[in-house]
């Protein structure tokens, strides 16, 4: 009496008869063309194996893009931390020196799913699934990371703002994949927050997120202030007059609750058994102040770049 | 603990018998059997919460390559409803539904085929003509006037009214007089509480494999919590003799009442018969969300009258609990539970047994006293609140007693409410400052527990260690403390007992695991067939040392003559006996078998802090202490594993599990990502403090244990929400949203 495996079980039975494990990105790329949207590429596979087993994706060919040295490096240099799309969250949170840099990028990593989900789960997957409530999505706009993608026309950069333009849509074209995202280092004092709200404390979905990154001047006035929102419209997305709300002025109580009321007003979400609009309305105000909160008391100790 | 007991493996706590099995994987759970040239059986489901169906046509589906059978309800026989507690002809129904679907989800059809995705696609083939009718979605749906009536022509039980109405049944318990007792109180407190429909959270999904053979006799491997009830309930829907089908309990990955009745059983033996090939069904969670047994929604009405010293002159409830798509709610133990714990004089409780479509509720874990306890505890919560009185001081004036009658007739033995109680008052927790912001809840649970029809049978092993045989399914330590009873009579180590969890056509008859009765009944068998093995053994050392049996005793594992035998022989140990049973006599076994009267009844007193983030919602549990009354804890870790176990589904029961239902009767959470119970990191290390009131009728004084913990959470939690906002909450489960927007509402001046 044999065992098998329920993921594994979960790909066999699926369409999906053919699967390929290019180690370059010019393979993948030429096999993605080929095989046109028959194809999916896989990453840790924690969207994708839980789609193919619900049978909401029917690929003909999966395109592992583990075995991609590239897709699985992290590199950080002087100016920019370039993380490999495939990587996986559990392997980024192993570096002190990235959660240094992104506190918030990172608390993100440790809140998808649980220890087992993160030690698959990459950051790539997590913003090509293009889930409005992807967690690490929020935390890369407001790092106003770029998307390095390939595809059979060659690299191209697209802002991640950009990236994903739809539940479950996104830029990439035919035989296009992500192969990383680039981060500039954070000036002095300056610094990132992500907060997500769910009734669990883990294995749960956000019914709101909210990351914010800020600088503060010599003075103690706020230079600089980004705010994203996640599950509270189509795609995670920036609250440009919330954040501008805190340029220039000295981040108070008062500046924060101004804030989280434009948060409110950004907030666009749907009514779902998640949440009903006005709870997500509230609770987006709520979050979007702790985490300029959270982000402010950073930045303040941050005192070197 | 062990130093001072008078027992050498009571109240240990050994390795458990099925721990090795079970980290190593080596345990074979429902899903776990496979036989060769075996087909996979698929069910298809009602996509209509409510509706008539006009025609089925299995045509196409039988035709595809590879599907072996095809069933519907028309190859089942129809059943008479029968003299049981269970409506046969319901459960029939509920298996595979005739004329009328009942529940988003109800089965009617089922196919095996080579594949699981052949068989899948078999079912797309099949064509249903339905005829929709309004769906019927909650008690005040059901209960409305010109209500769609789910079960047409049928008299409700003990019920009078005119015309058709989906209560199915009512029942009333009452003493004293109301109105004189509403008349001597001080204060009058009213108030109307719900809860919503909720998953046991089993994590093992219902699996079964069905084998027929040529000459009709069959066998079925399943996870379940009663293998002779499985061999029933099959043997009965299918019109088969029970003697040609051996039903094998696998290890079992949860129950909790879920597993108290049959879904796929039958139907995994009927394609096995009309295909002649094995058939495996494996439900998926989605199905066993929408179409197994969950614990039922509920709404009851109290009224309290007490004097100003605290002291309760009357009390009335009404329970309306749903039952599903087929009769059978746990109201009726909910009515009786509901002011068990407390010494009323003049009461009145009715209760309502109400259908709507959703799938028939089946037991929960201390099924109907959860619900009942909320309202009542939240209650008297209040009116300690009202008099000013601490609310264990409130709850130990009116504290029922040995010698106390119940609503439904019988007195109270000797029970340990009071005692928890005052170890809850006692406890360090219940002392502890409180932070802003946070609030603190008790409250009190009660469960009856259960007797019923028990047997072991012993085999003595020429090792000298023992084989103990039941039909029990080990939901909660039970393979370890009967163990340790067996151990304890013989005066064996724990590891020579081998407990076995056997099959139908092994295991002397015993009724399911369930009711907290297995340590309690089945180890009253256990007891008795111990005590009669050493009697065997004695004789056999009588016959060694050529003397009267009466001239032997026993004590500590070994034979020696009586002091007044005068006689003096070096003892006969266990061991030494059996290597000789084959000069002595033969093989030696023993078994007993009863009905086990006398379950002590259990009290368990639950202190909860919590932290309310005023501004989303969010409850988090910061502190929880579970004092319970376990007569006598056989094996401790398992007894505070129960406790802890309960407290932490109480917790999601009252925070944030429910069925969320869209407007067809569609689930929507069909899953543990929406339908979220704890996870670890949501809950404190719970802490529990054991009392032992000896339950009189056992030999070792065990109560069931395992029902008890999950009664007094949700008023607990309920209370402590209260504590730290001044919000009552009525309503469960008590999520982010439904607490902002109570919060919301007080802080504008709204109601309470
Ligand atoms: C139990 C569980 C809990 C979860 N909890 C969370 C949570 O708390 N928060 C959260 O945000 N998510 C959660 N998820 C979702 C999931 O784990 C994350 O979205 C994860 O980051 C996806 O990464 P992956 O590497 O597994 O992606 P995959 O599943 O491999 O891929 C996801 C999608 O992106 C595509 N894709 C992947 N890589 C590329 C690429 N380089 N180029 C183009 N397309 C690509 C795939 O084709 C697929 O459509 C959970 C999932 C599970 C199963």
């Amino acid at each position: 009496m044999r065992r098998v495996g329920r993921l594994l079980t979960g790909l066999m039975d699926s369409p999906a008869r053919g699967y390929e494990a290019p180690d370059s990105v010019e393979q993948a790329v030429a096999l993605l063309s080929a095989h046109g949207p028959a194809a999916r590429p896989l990453a840790g596979g924690s969207d994708l194996l839980v789609q193919l087993r619900a049978g909401l994706q029917k690929p003909a060919v999966i395109v592992d893009l583990k075995r991609i040295p590239e897709l699985s490096a992290v590199v950080l240099d002087d100016e920019v931390l370039r993380i490999g799309a495939a990587r996986s969250s559990a392997a980024l949170r192993e570096e002190p020196s990235y959660r240094a840099l992104f506190p918030g990028l990172l608390e993100a990593c440790e809140l998808i799913g649980s220890e087992q989900i993160q030690g698959r789960a990459s950051i790539g997957g997590n913003l090509c699934n293009a889930s409005p409530a992807a967690d690490t999505v929020p935390a890369l706009l407001v790092n106003e990371a770029r998307c390095e993608i390939a595809g059979p026309e060659g690299r191209r950069f697209v802002p991640a703002t950009e990236f994903c333009t739809g539940p479950g849509s996104t830029v990439l074209g035919l035989g296009e994949l992500l192969v990383a995202l680039h981060i500039s280092r954070p000036a002095a004092r300056s610094a990132d927050a992500f907060l997500r709200f769910t009734p669990r404390s883990e294995m749960d979905i956000a019914v709101v997120s909210a990351a914010a990154r800020v600088q503060l001047g010599e003075d103690g006035r706020c230079l600089d202030a980004r705010l994203a929102l996640g599950a509270v419209g189509p795609t995670a997305f920036i609250a440009e007059q919330a954040g501008d709300a805190l340029r220039g002025v000295s981040p108070d109580d008062a500046a924060l609750e101004r804030v989280a009321a434009l948060a409110r007003e950004a907030a666009a979400p749907i009514d779902d058994k998640r949440g009903s609009i006005a709870y997500r309305r509230q609770v987006a105000g709520v979050l979007a102040k702790r985490a300029l909160r959270v982000a402010l008391a950073r930045a303040a100790e941050r005192t070197r770049g | 603990m062990t130093n001072e007991s008078k027992y050498r493996f009571v109240g240990t706590r050994p390795l458990r018998h099925d721990g090795v099995d079970k980290v190593t994987g080596r345990a074979q759970f429902g899903a776990d059997f496979a036989l060769p040239d075996m087909l996979w059986g698929r069910t298809l489901r009602s996509p209509h919460a409510h509706a008539r169906i006009l025609r089925m046509d299995t045509h196409r589906a039988r035709a595809l390559p590879g599907v072996a059978a095809v069933v519907t309800a028309a190859d089942l026989p129809e059943v008479e409803p029968g003299p049981g507690p269970v409506n046969l002809r319901d459960l029939s129904c509920n298996v595979l539904a005739r004329n009328k679907v009942l529940y988003h989800g109800h089965a009617l059809a089922a196919v095996a085929a080579t594949t699981e995705a052949l068989a899948a696609e078999a079912l797309e083939l099949i064509e249903v003509e339905y005829e929709p009718l309004p769906p019927v979605l909650s008690l005040d749906d059901a209960l409305a006037p010109g209500a769609a009536i789910l079960h047409e022509g049928r008299a409700p039980k003990r019920y009078k009214v005119s015309g058709p109405t989906n209560v199915a049944a009512r029942c009333e318990f009452s003493r004293g007089d109301l109105t004189r007792g509403f008349a001597e109180a001080d204060l009058l407190l009213k108030r109307s509480f719900r809860t919503q429909t909720v998953h046991q959270g089993y994590i093992e999904p219902h699996a079964v494999l069905a084998q027929t053979g040529a000459d009709g006799r069959s066998t079925l491997w399943c996870c379940t919590q009663g293998a002779f009830m499985v061999r029933h309930y099959c043997s009965a829907l299918l019109g088969l003799d029970s003697a040609k089908l051996r039903v094998v309990p696998s290890e079992i990955g949860g129950g909790f009442g879920g597993k108290t009745t049959v879904y796929q059983e039958p139907v995994a033996l009927l394609l096995s018969r009309v295909s002649g090939r094995p058939v495996k069904m494996v439900m998926s969670r989605e199905e066993v969300f929408r179409a197994t047994g969950p614990g039922c929604a509920t709404r009851v009405e109290v009224k309290l009258g007490a004097r100003r010293d605290g002291t309760l002159t009357a009390a009335r409830a009404s329970l309306w609990y749903e039952a599903g798509a087929f009769p059978g709610s746990p109201v009726e133990p909910g009515a009786m539970c509901i002011f068990a714990p407390y010494r009323i004089e003049n009461l009145f409780i009715e209760g309502f047994d109400v259908c709507c479509n959703k799938p028939k509720t089946t037991a929960y874990r201390a099924p109907g006293a959860p619900q009942a306890a909320f309202a009542m505890e939240s209650l008297l919560d209040e009116l300690a609140q009202v008099l000013k009185l601490d609310p264990l001081e409130l709850r130990s004036r009116n504290a029922a007693q040995k010698g106390d009658q119940l609503a439904y007739g019988p007195r109270f033995k000797e029970i340990g409410l009071t005692e928890t109680l005052s170890k809850a008052r006692e406890h360090p927790h219940y002392k502890a400052p409180l932070e802003a912001g946070c609030g603190r809840g008790v409250a009190v649970g009660f469960w009856f527990n259960a007797g019923m029809n028990s047997s072991a049978t012993l085999h003595l092993g020429g090792d000298g260690g023992v084989s103990l045989v039941t039909g029990n399914p080990d939901i909660g330590g039970s393979r370890a403390s009967l163990a340790m009873l067996c151990a304890e009579e013989l005066g064996i180590e724990v590891e020579r007992v081998r407990p076995v969890v056997a099959d139908t056509d092994t295991a002397p008859y015993t009724d399911l695991t369930g009711g907290s009765r297995v340590t309690f009944a089945t180890g009253m068998a256990v007891v008795e067939a111990s005590r009669k093995l050493v009697a065997e053994l004695c004789a056999r050392a009588a016959r060694i040392w050529d003397c009267e049996p009466a001239q032997v005793t026993f004590h500590e594992g070994r034979c020696l003559p009586t002091a007044a035998s005068g006689l003096d022989h070096s003892p006969l140990s266990v061991a030494e006996l059996a290597a000789r049973m084959a000069q002595t006599g033969g093989p030696i076994n023993a078994q007993a078998q009863l009905t086990a009267r006398g379950p002590g009844p259990g009290f368990a007193t639950h202190i909860c802090d919590v932290r309310v983030d005023p501004e989303t919602g969010r409850v988090e549990v910061l502190r929880y202490t579970a004092i319970q009354d376990a007569g006598r804890a056989i094996h401790p870790s398992y007894v505070e594993g129960q406790m802890q176990g309960g407290a932490a589904q109480g917790i999601g029961w009252a925070l944030n599990e429910e069925y969320l239902y869209d407007e067809n009767g569609a689930l929507e959470n069909a899953g543990f990502l929406d339908y979220r119970i704890p996870v670890a990191s949501d809950l404190p290390m719970i802490d529990t403090v054991l009392v032992e009131v000896p339950n009189p009728t056992h030999p070792y004084g065990v109560r069931g244990v395992g029902e008890t913990p999950i009664v007094a959470p949700l008023a607990a939690v309920a209370n402590a929400v209260r504590a730290a906002t001044g919000v009552r909450m009525t309503e469960l489960p008590i999520s982010p949203p439904r607490l902002l927007a109570a919060l919301g509402l007080k802080q504008n001046g709204g109601a309470r």
